[in-house]
C-alpha cells in the first residue's frame, strides 16, 4: 500500500504543480485543488498506514493507541480539508472578479 | 483597595479616559478637557496617597499573571524613583490639560487631542511603573506611537507630518534596539522582572553580553532622549501643538530615556564602557544643543535645542557613574521638567496672542503682557541657573561633579571647562529669549495685537514658577525628601552626603557659576549684532543638518534599495512568482537530502498491497494527469476529473482507517464541484490553440521547464512520503489524545474530540477563517461585473425560449419549468431527509464519524439540491436561512461555550462531559463540546450557504436590465 500511496501523492502533486504554473486562472484553481489533495494525503500518511483500525474507542474508558490509527494527523487534515474548501471558494470568486475587471482569464491580468 | 490595586487604577484611568474621549463629539472640547483634567488630578491624588508606601524599602508591587510559564506577567512596581516620575507625569499633565483647554482652537477636533494626550499619559505612566522590562518596552513603544499622533495632530500641515514621521522612525527604531537589549538582559539574568534584574548588577556587568546590552539599551535611551547624533528629531517635533511640546518634548517623554538610564543605572553604570559611551554623547549633546539654541530664530526652536542641551547634561551626569552625580541627574530632571514646561507654555502664549514665534519679529512685549513676561523671566533665569531658583541648585551639583575626579582620563579632566562653556551658552540663550521677546522697541507688523492671556491659561505657569522659587529657596523642605527617596531607589539605602543649600561657601562650582553668568552676558552682548542680522541657524554647523542626512538615508533605504531589489527579484506577473516560490520550496526540500545523503527505505513492515487499492490509484493518477492535461481547453472535463481525484482520495481515507476524513472529503467535494460549476459560466468562451502548428521555442522552453519542476516536485514528494511511511512512528501527543479522549473529553471518536475539545481553540480560529472567506466572497460578488460576452443568456436557454415563443400555447420559460419535473419533485422532498441526516451526523459526531463540519456541509448540500431542483429565483424567494445570522450566532455560540468555562474557573474552552438519559433517544452524551460543535455547525452552514447564494445569484444578473454599463 505504501508504495502505491506514495506514487499517488507524487502524481497528484506533480499534476497540481504543473497546473499551478499555467497561464489560465482556471488551470491554477484546479492545480491548487490537486496540490491540496496531495498535501492532505501526505500529512495523513505521516501517521503511517493502518487498515481497519479507525481512531474510535471501542467503548468508555482509556484508549490504547497501539490498536488504532494515529488521530492527530487526521484531525489536522480534517481542518485542512475545510480550509482548502474555503480557499478554493475564495480563489474562484477572485478569479471571477478578476475576469470581470480585466476582461481576461490570464493570471497576469492581461494577455501576453 | 490595596496600594497595588490603586496603582493599577492609576495606570488604567488615562487609557479609559482616552477611549471615552475618542467617542466624544468633535466640538465637545470642554467635556474632553474636564475629563482629562479630572483624570490627571485623580492620578496626582492617587500617587500622593501612595507616597508613604513608595518611600519604604520595599516598593509597592502588583503582579497579575498572564503567561507565567514564559515569565511574562503584568507587573507594576512603585518605588521612590517611579513615584517622582509618576508625579511629574500626572502633575504636569494636569497643568498641560488646563493650558491646552485655552490653547486649542475651537476649530480643531479637540476631543481627539485629549484622547491622544490621555493615552500618552497612560503609556508614559506604564513606562515609569513597569515592574517588568518587556512590559516597559511595550509602553515605551506606545509613547512613541502617541507622540507620533500628537506631533501629527495638525496633519494638514507638511511640517507636522514630516516631524511626526521622523520622530516615530527614530524613536521607534531605538525602541526596537531597546527590546533586543532587554531580551539580552533577560537572557543573562533569567528573568525580566525588575526586582531580579536590579539585584543582578554584578552578573550583568561581568557577562560577555554586557557590551551589546549597554549599546542596545543606550540606543533606545539616546533616541528617546534626543542625544547626539539622534537629537535632530526633537526640533522637528515642535510642529506639535505647544501643550504637546511642553508635556512630551520637555517634561515627560524625552525623559523616558533618562528614566531608563537612571532605572538601569545600578546594573549598567560604573564601568569604562558605560563612561566612554554615555559621557561623550551627553557632553556633545550638551554643548551642541546649547550652542545651536543661541542661534535659533523660532522661540520653540530655541527651547527645543535648550531641552536637548539639558538632556545632554543629565545624560552626562548619569554617565559619570558616581552616586552623587546620579542624585544630581535626578534632581536636574525634575527641575528641568518644571522650568521648561513653564517656558514652553509661555512661548505658546506669546504665539497664541501675537500670532508669531519668530524672535526677529517679536520685541518689547513686556509692556503688553507684564505678568506673563515676569513669569517667563523667572523661568528663564531658572534655566540659566540663577541663584534662588531651582536650576541653580542642580547646576551647582553638576559643576561640582564635573570638577570631581572620576576616571582620571583627559575627557574627565577637561570636563570643568566644557561644563563652564555650556553654562555660558545657557545664560546666553536664556538672555536672548527674554531680551529678544520682552524688551526693545514696540513690535511692528504683528499678526495680532498682543495682550495678556485668560487667567486660567496663565495659571499653570504661575504654579510652576512658584515651585521653581520654592525649590530654589527652601530646597530641603520641598524637594529634599522626594529626591532622597528617588535616589535611594537608584543608589541603595546609603546615600552619599550632599546638601541642598544655596550657599556652600566659596567652592569651584560657585566660581564656575559666576564665570558662566558673566561669560554668558558678555557673549550675548558680543553676538547681539550678529543675532539681529536675522540669519537662520548656528554658524559653523549650519550645513550639518541631521534632518538632511536622515532623509537621505531614508531615500536610499526605502526607495532606491527597494527599487533595486524589486528590479532584481520582482515581477508583476504571477507565473514567474509562482515558479520562484515552487523552486525555492523544491531547493529547500532537496538540499538536506543532498547535504546528508539520500534517504533509503525504512524498516517498518509494509501493509499488504490490495489489488483494489492499486487499481483505485491507477484511476486516481489517471484522473489527476488527465485533469492537468485538459484544464485549459476542456474545463468541464477537467472539473469532472478533479472530482474523480477527490473521490479517490476520499476512498483512500476510508480504506486507511480515517472515516471522518473520508466523510468530510466526500461532502466538501460535492460542494466544491457545485461552486466551480456555478463559476464556469463566467469564464471566457473556449479559447483556441494559439499555436496551431508548433509553439515558438521560448514557449516550448517554458513548458519543459515547468514540466521538469512539476516532475521534480512529484518525485520528491513521493520519495519523502515513502521514506516516512516505511519508518516506525515515534512517540507523539497522539497517545495522550487517545488515552484521554473518553476519560477527559467524554467521546469515543478521538478525531472529533481533538477538534472540539483538545484543540478547540484551533477549530475556533478555523471557523473564523471560514466566516471571513464567506464574507469576502459576498463582498467581492456584490460589486461583480461580468465580462460583456458572459452576460447574455446561455445558448441552451435561448433555444428553449425560442421554442416557447414559436409555439402558440407556450410562454417563455415553460420548457425550463417542465425540465426534469419528477426528479425535481423528488429532490425537493429530499430536503427534510438530508436535513435529518445532517442532524444525525451532528449528534453522533462525538462518538462516531460525523460532527459539526460534516453536518454543516451536509445541510448546505440540502440547499444546493434545492437550487438544482427549483432554480435560483425560487430558492431565493423561499430561503428562510439568513446566512449572516447563522454565522454570527455560530461564532457567538462557540465563543460563549469557551468563555463559559471561565465561569466555572477553568481555562478558555474547557469542556464538561456527562451522559444523560433522554426519553426515546436513550443514553446520549451531553458535553459542553456539543454546544461548541453546534456553533461550528452553524458557522459552516452559514458560510457555505452565503457563498452559494452569492455565486448563484449572479445568474440573475444577465436577465436583469444591464446597469453595469452605468457603473451601478
Amino acid at each position: 500500500m505504501e508504495i502505491v500511496l506514495a506514487i499517488g501523492i507524487g502524481v497528484f502533486a506533480g499534476s497540481g504543480v504543473w497546473l499551478l504554473l499555467r497561464p489560465r486562472t482556471y488551470q491554477v484553481i484546479i492545480g491548487l485543488s490537486l496540490v491540496s489533495y496531495a498535501v492532505n494525503l501526505f500529512i495523513f500518511s505521516m501517521g503511517r498506514l493502518k487498515v481497519g483500525a479507525p481512531p474510535i474507542l471501542p467503548g468508555p474508558g482509556v484508549g490504547d493507541p497501539a490498536t488504532m490509527a494515529d488521530p492527530t494527523p487526521q484531525a489536522l487534515v480534517l481542518t485542512a480539508i475545510v480550509i482548502g474548501f474555503a480557499m478554493t471558494a475564495l480563489f474562484l470568486v477572485l478569479l471571477l472578479a478578476a475576469r470581470g475587471l480585466t476582461g481576461t482569464d490570464h493570471v497576469n491580468g492581461r494577455e501576453d | 483597595m490595596s496600594n497595588g490595586q490603586l496603582l493599577l487604577l492609576a495606570l488604567l484611568l488615562p487609557f479609559a479616559g482616552s477611549a471615552l474621549a475618542a467617542f466624544l463629539p468633535t466640538h465637545a472640547r470642554n467635556v474632553a478637557a474636564f475629563m482629562a483634567g479630572a483624570i490627571a488630578v485623580v492620578g496626582v491624588i492617587l500617587i500622593v496617597v501612595m507616597y508613604g508606601a513608595a518611600a519604604h524599602d520595599q516598593p509597592v508591587r502588583l503582579v497579575l499573571e498572564w503567561l507565567p510559564m514564559l515569565g511574562l506577567n503584568v507587573s507594576l512596581r512603585l518605588d521612590g524613583l517611579s513615584w517622582l516620575f509618576a508625579l511629574l507625569v500626572f502633575g504636569i499633565g494636569a497643568l498641560v490639560v488646563l493650558y491646552a483647554r485655552y490653547y486649542m482652537s475651537a476649530e480643531d477636533p479637540v476631543p481627539r487631542f485629549f484622547s491622544f494626550l490621555l493615552a500618552f499619559m497612560g503609556a508614559m505612566l506604564g513606562v515609569v511603573l513597569s515592574g517588568n522590562l518587556v512590559q516597559l518596552v511595550f509602553f515605551w513603544e506606545l509613547t512613541s506611537l502617541f507622540s507620533f499622533l500628537l506631533i501629527g495632530y495638525w496633519h494638514h500641515t507638511a511640517p507636522a507630518r514630516d516631524g511626526a514621521r521622523m520622530a516615530l522612525t527614530i524613536t521607534g527604531a531605538g525602541g526596537l534596539c531597546l527590546l533586543v537589549g532587554v531580551l539580552l538582559i533577560g537572557r543573562i539574568v533569567g528573568s525580566y522582572e525588575l526586582d531580579q534584574v536590579l539585584e543582578a548588577g554584578g552578573l550583568i556587568r561581568s557577562s560577555p553580553l554586557y557590551v551589546p546590552v549597554v549599546v542596545l539599551v543606550l540606543l533606545g535611551a539616546f533616541t528617546k532622549s534626543a542625544q547626539f547624533p539622534f537629537h535632530f528629531w526633537l526640533p522637528h517635533a515642535m510642529a506639535a501643538p505647544t501643550p504637546v511640546s511642553a508635556y512630551l518634548h520637555s517634561a515627560t517623554m524625552v525623559k523616558a530615556g533618562i528614566f531608563l538610564m537612571t532605572r538601569l543605572w545600578p546594573v549598567l553604570a560604573g564601568t569604562d564602557t558605560w563612561f566612554y559611551l554615555v559621557v561623550p554623547a551627553g557632553l556633545i549633546t550638551l554643548l551642541l544643543g546649547a550652542y545651536a539654541a543661541i542661534f535659533q530664530q523660532d522661540l520653540k526652536g530655541l527651547l527645543a535645542y535648550s531641552t536637548i542641551s539639558h538632556l545632554g547634561l543629565i545624560t552626562l551626569l548619569l554617565g559619570l557613574g558616581s552616586p552623587l552625580s546620579a542624585v544630581a541627574a535626578i534632581f536636574h530632571t525634575v527641575n528641568h521638567a518644571i522650568f521648561k514646561a513653564s517656558l514652553f507654555m509661555a512661548a505658546g502664549i506669546i504665539d497664541h496672542e501675537t500670532g508669531t514665534r519668530d524672535i526677529r519679529r517679536l520685541s518689547g512685549l513686556f509692556r503688553y503682557m507684564p505678568i506673563t513676561g515676569t513669569l517667563a523671566m523667572v523661568a528663564a533665569a531658572a534655566m540659566a541657573g540663577t541663584p534662588l531658583l531651582n536650576g541653580f541648585l542642580s547646576k551647582e551639583m553638576f559643576f561640582a561633579e564635573a570638577v570631581e575626579n572620576h576616571t582620571g582620563s583627559l575627557l574627565d579632566d577637561s570636563l570643568p571647562y566644557w561644563a563652564t562653556l555650556a553654562g555660558i551658552f545657557s545664560v546666553t540663550y536664556s538672555l536672548r529669549f527674554i531680551i529678544g521677546v520682552f524688551f526693545g522697541p514696540p513690535p511692528t507688523d504683528l499678526p495680532r495685537t498682543p495682550h495678556e492671556p485668560p487667567h486660567w491659561m496663565r495659571f499653570p505657569i504661575e504654579l510652576l514658577v512658584l515651585i521653581c522659587l520654592l525649590i530654589g529657596i527652601v530646597p530641603s523642605f520641598t524637594v529634599g525628601p522626594l529626591l532622597a527617596n528617588a535616589a535611594r531607589a537608584v543608589i541603595g539605602p546609603d546615600l552619599p552626603y550632599y546638601s541642598l543649600a544655596i550657599w556652600h561657601g566659596l567652592t569651584w562650582a560657585l566660581v564656575m557659576s559666576i564665570i558662566a553668568m558673566f561669560g554668558g552676558v558678555l557673549l550675548f552682548l558680543g553676538l547681539r549684532s550678529y543675532l539681529d542680522s536675522g540669519v537662520e541657524g548656528p554658524p559653523l554647523v549650519r550645513e550639518l543638518k541631521g534632518q538632511r542626512i536622515f532623509e537621505r538615508i531614508l531615500v536610499v533605504i526605502s526607495w532606491q534599495m527597494a527599487r533595486a531589489l524589486e528590479r532584481a527579484f520582482g515581477s508583476r506577473r504571477l507565473q514567474p512568482q509562482l515558479r520562484i516560490v515552487v523552486g525555492v520550496a523544491l531547493i529547500a526540500a532537496i538540499s538536506p537530502l543532498w547535504l546528508r545523503g539520500m534517504v533509503s527505505e525504512g524498516t517498518l513492515a509494509l501493509t499488504d498491497l490490495d489489488p483494489g487499492f492499486a487499481l483505485l490509484w491507477a484511476v486516481g493518477s489517471g484522473c489527476a494527469i488527465a485533469a492537468a492535461w485538459q484544464a485549459k481547453f476542456h474545463r468541464f472535463a477537467a472539473l469532472v476529473l478533479l472530482g474523480g481525484a477527490g473521490l479517490v482520495s476520499s476512498i483512500t481515507f476510508a480504506w486507511l482507517s480515517a472515516p471522518d476524513l473520508a466523510l468530510t472529503q466526500l461532502l466538501v467535494e460535492i460542494v466544491t464541484t457545485v461552486l466551480l460549476l456555478l463559476g464556469l459560466r463566467w469564464l471566457p468562451k473556449r479559447i483556441e490553440e494559439p499555436y496551431p502548428t508548433s509553439p515558438p521555442p521560448s514557449v516550448l522552453l517554458r513548458r519543459y521547464t515547468d514540466l521538469a519542476i512539476a516532475i521534480a516536485v512529484g518525485v520528491g514528494l513521493a520519495v519523502i512520503s515513502y521514506a516516512v511511511m516505511t519508518r516506525p512512528l515515534g512517540e507523539s501527543v497522539s497517545r495522550y489524545f487517545v488515552e484521554r479522549a473518553y476519560v477527559g473529553g467524554g467521546g469515543t471518536n478521538v478525531v472529533n474530540v481533538i477538534l472540539v475539545d483538545f484543540r478547540g481553540f484551533d477549530t475556533l480560529g478555523e471557523v473564523v477563517v471560514l466566516c471571513l472567506v464567506g464574507l469576502t466572497v459576498y463582498a467581492l460578488l456584490r460589486r461583480f461585473r461580468p465580462a460583456p460576452e458572459s452576460i447574455e443568456a446561455p445558448e441552451q436557454q435561448r433555444l428553449q425560449d425560442e421554442f416557447d415563443e414559436a409555439a402558440p400555447d407556450r410562454s417563455p420559460g415553460d420548457t425550463v419549468a417542465d425540465y426534469l419535473r419528477i426528479p425535481r419533485l423528488v429532490m425537493q422532498w429530499l430536503f427534510p431527509v438530508i436535513a435529518t441526516f445532517a442532524v444525525y451526523l451532528f449528534m453522533r459526531g462525538h462518538d462516531l464519524p460525523g460532527g459539526g463540519f460534516a453536518a454543516g456541509i451536509t445541510l448546505s448540500i440540502a440547499f444546493i439540491v434545492q437550487y438544482m431542483a427549483a432554480g435560483t429565483r425560487w430558492v431565493e424567494d423561499h430561503l428562510r436561512v439568513l446566512p449572516l445570522r447563522w454565522m454570527g450566532l455560530g461564532l457567538l455560540t462557540a465563543s460563549a461555550t469557551g468563555v463559559g468555562s471561565w465561569w466555572f474557573g477553568y481555562p478558555f474552552l474547557t469542556t464538561h462531559a456527562r451522559y444523560l438519559d433522554w426519553p426515546i433517544v436513550g443514553k446520549f452524551p451531553v458535553a459542553s463540546a456539543l454546544m461548541f460543535d453546534l456553533g461550528i455547525f452553524a458557522v459552516v452552514v452559514g458560510a457555505t450557504v452565503l457563498m452559494l447564494v452569492a455565486l448563484a445569484h449572479q445568474s440573475l444578473r444577465s436577465t436583469r436590465p444591464r446597469r453595469t454599463a452605468e457603473g451601478e
